[in-house]
């Protein structure tokens, strides 16, 4: 209203594109409220509806022997998940240890190191991106870099012609009758464990530098106007303090990074798998054969994930139920990281106080 | 020294992406390794122009359309189910909800969000085809409804974006400085017409970005639509019919027993990179969206 003189009648000072008389639009309004609402609500019963409809397939088939025992494919009634959840626990294992490190490293060097020039635009700039590519593509990658190798080592690769050496592995070994370490690596733990580092490198990248940057520059100057050098104030200030940030942050990645199908699949993680990586099922395994700990990552593997989706796709009837007890199992450890994440924040944000 | 060593955790970043470029590249433009690329054997003309999919079979084709189609059909369906739910959401959340019922809300989205694909993918064959499209479609329509169709993997594609659409459409809507919405009151609006006249558009700016990021993810959705949507490749506007997109296609070669080095598996990475392409430029114009449009306030 720029109108030096605003007229003192109200009809003329509310040109509010249409005018409306006070019941209709009260009743717009209400009615919009209430579809907001009821959007809302949608959505959460709609996750009610599956967790329960699933979990109503799963009812009969979920048991201890479905747990404890490897899958079978002619006998729905015998399959279980022992393959899947150790396959699963080896491969988020390496994943932990590659993507972690390097991403909370490249976190803090993109928050405390680095300067505003055309590199580092590029690199945050990459990393949007990178967040952004579909899960399969990195399966693309994946399949070629640490499965294929660039098709780099045997009987055809470019080793071979033009050095005529024949590499096949390393650490032969009697009790697998194979080698411990394969060249190239193929459809093992490790090939998959690497691409799924890739996959959520930049989730927790973004996630570990809010963290970092949520940490007031006051703790900052205060370290350093005590004499600390700039390492160890982020060895002994920033980090401690930005650890609950980038817990939840890796707890999330973690999350669905277990629940990451596509790319696995792509590798070629094999779908009826009726052993554990490396034959290591239980304890005794370990103490017999030791070396099976340097076997496992790289042995064949399926996860759960990827038993679920080969469940879906048997013609038998069985499966079905018994797919919906696979995804009840995943689900769980799902909702139990998720809650995990949800409580570290939910307390953290409660008794930190800049 | 320390310094370098960030630096180089930082760049591993930037050489996934060259790799993701360079294994594309070299498998379906011009080969790096020896032997012919795809696109040396297949002219791009076939490969964007034929209209028949048909790899495997002995009378090959490379046309890539009906796979394009299937990707569309889908994320078009997912957009029609997941933007209207994910923007309402996002306007209740942050104009209506009691502090309450946002903490309440809230974590049930994230759970949304968590929730892998293959679940999804159970969802729609198990149940959204058989206890809802086909009741409703079939027997009371009369429409015929195949065991795998486009419209329950674009339904469960479309929930699966809803909690993305709505957090970020959220931030957005609170981004909106309260001057405003109190301008809209003191003119006597009705917080209808604040919602929908004032703050929408002012935030319009991050709306349309999670709107493109949401389509930019369901474009590449893989395993709901792989386990949902069926493996025909044709080309189609019937949601009711099974389709292919191109996601479901490279999980199904990768499942067959194709070798390393023939032209189906080549075909593969050249799908790929058009899905890379197409992910890359919804992100690129989500990014681009949201600096060029975004209102500043003081």
């Amino acid at each position: 209203m720029t109108d030096e003189n605003p007229s003192p009648v109200p009809e003329a000072s509310m040109p509010v594109v249409k005018r409306l008389g006070r019941e209709s639009g009260k009743a717009e309004s209400w009615l919009f409220a209430w579809t907001c609402r009821g959007a809302i609500w949608f959505s959460v019963a709609i996750l009610g509806v599956l967790l329960i409809s699933v979990t109503k397939n799963a009812v009969g088939w979920l048991d201890w022997q479905f747990l404890s025992s490897f899958d079978s494919s002619r006998f729905p009634a015998k399959a279980g998940m022992l393959s899947g959840i150790l396959g699963t626990c080896w491969v988020i294992a390496l994943t932990i240890l590659f993507a972690v490190p390097i991403g909370v490293a490249a976190a803090i060097y993109l928050e405390e190191y680095a300067t505003d020039n055309l590199l580092n635009r590029f690199i945050r700039l990459n990393l949007a991106n990178l967040a952004g590519v579909p899960s399969i593509v990195y399966g693309i990658l994946g399949l070629t870099v640490f499965v294929r190798m660039f098709g780099l080592f045997g009987p055809q690769g470019w080793i071979h012609e033009f050095t005529g050496w024949n590499l096949e592995g390393f650490f032969w070994s009697e009790h697998y009758g194979q080698y411990l370490i394969p060249l190239p690596f193929g459809r093992v733990v490790i090939s998959g464990a690497l691409t799924l580092s890739l996959l959520i490198l930049p989730v927790i990248i973004i996630a570990s530098q809010e963290a970092l940057r949520a940490i007031p520059p006051s703790l900052r100057h205060a370290s350093l106007a005590l004499g600390a050098t700039k390492w160890q104030t982020i060895r002994f200030q920033i980090l401690p303090a930005a650890v609950p940030g980038i817990m939840t942050g890796v707890i999330l990645a973690i999350s669905r990074a277990i629940g990451e199908t596509a790319p696995l699949v792509m590798l070629g993680a094999m779908s009826f798998v009726f052993f554990a990586p490396g034959n290591l099922d239980s304890l005794s395994a370990v103490a017999e054969h030791p070396e099976g700990l340097i076997k496992a990552p790289f042995d064949t593997f399926t996860v759960m994930p990827i038993q679920i989706f080969n469940w879906v796709r048997q013609p038998k009837e069985e499966f079905k139920y018994i797919a919906a007890a696979g995804i009840v199992v995943l689900l769980a450890i799902l909702l139990l990281l998720n809650g995990l994440a949800i409580l570290i924040r939910n307390r953290y944000s409660k008794h930190m106080r800049w | 020294m320390i310094e370098s060593l960030l630096f180089l955790c930082a760049m591993v970043s930037i050489a996934t992406t060259l790799g993701i470029i360079l294994v594309m590249f070299s498998e379906s433009v011009f080969s790096l390794t020896g032997g012919t690329a795809f696109f040396q054997e297949v002219s791009v003309w076939e490969f964007f122009g034929s209209t028949t999919w048909s790899p495997q079979f002995a009378d090959k084709h490379f046309g890539v359309l009906p796979l394009l189609c299937g990707t569309i059909l889908v994320a078009g369906i997912a957009a029609l189910t997941g933007m209207p739910l994910g923007i309402l959401g996002a306007i209740y959340l942050s104009e209506y909800a009691s502090p309450r019922t946002r903490k309440f809300v809230k974590p049930f989205l994230e759970v949304l969000a968590g929730i892998p694909t293959v679940v999804y993918g159970y969802f729609a064959l198990e149940f959204i085809t058989p206890f809802l499209l086909k009741p409703f479609f079939h027997d009371l329509l009369g429409f015929d409804v195949d065991g795998f169709n486009a419209l329950s993997a674009g339904i469960v594609v479309g929930i699966m974006i809803i909690p993305m659409i709505c957090s970020l459409s959220e931030d957005a809507l609170r981004a909106v400085p309260r001057s405003l919405r109190e301008a809209g009151y003191a003119l006597g609006s009705t917080k209808f017409d604040v919602c929908v006249r004032v703050v929408v558009p002012a935030a319009t700016s991050g709306i349309v970005a999670s709107f493109l990021l949401a389509i930019s993810r369901a474009i590449g959705e893989t395993m709901a639509v792989v386990i949902a949507a069926g493996q025909s490749p044709v080309i189609t506007l019937n949601p009711l019919k099974s389709i292919q997109t191109m996601t479901a296609f490279m999980v199904n070669i990768s499942l067959g027993d194709t070798p390393a080095g023939s032209i189906e598996y080549k075909s593969l990475y050249a799908v790929g990179l058009t899905l890379f392409f197409m992910t890359l430029v919804m992100n690129v114009l989500s990014q681009w969206w949201m600096r060029r449009f975004r209102e500043v306030y003081q």
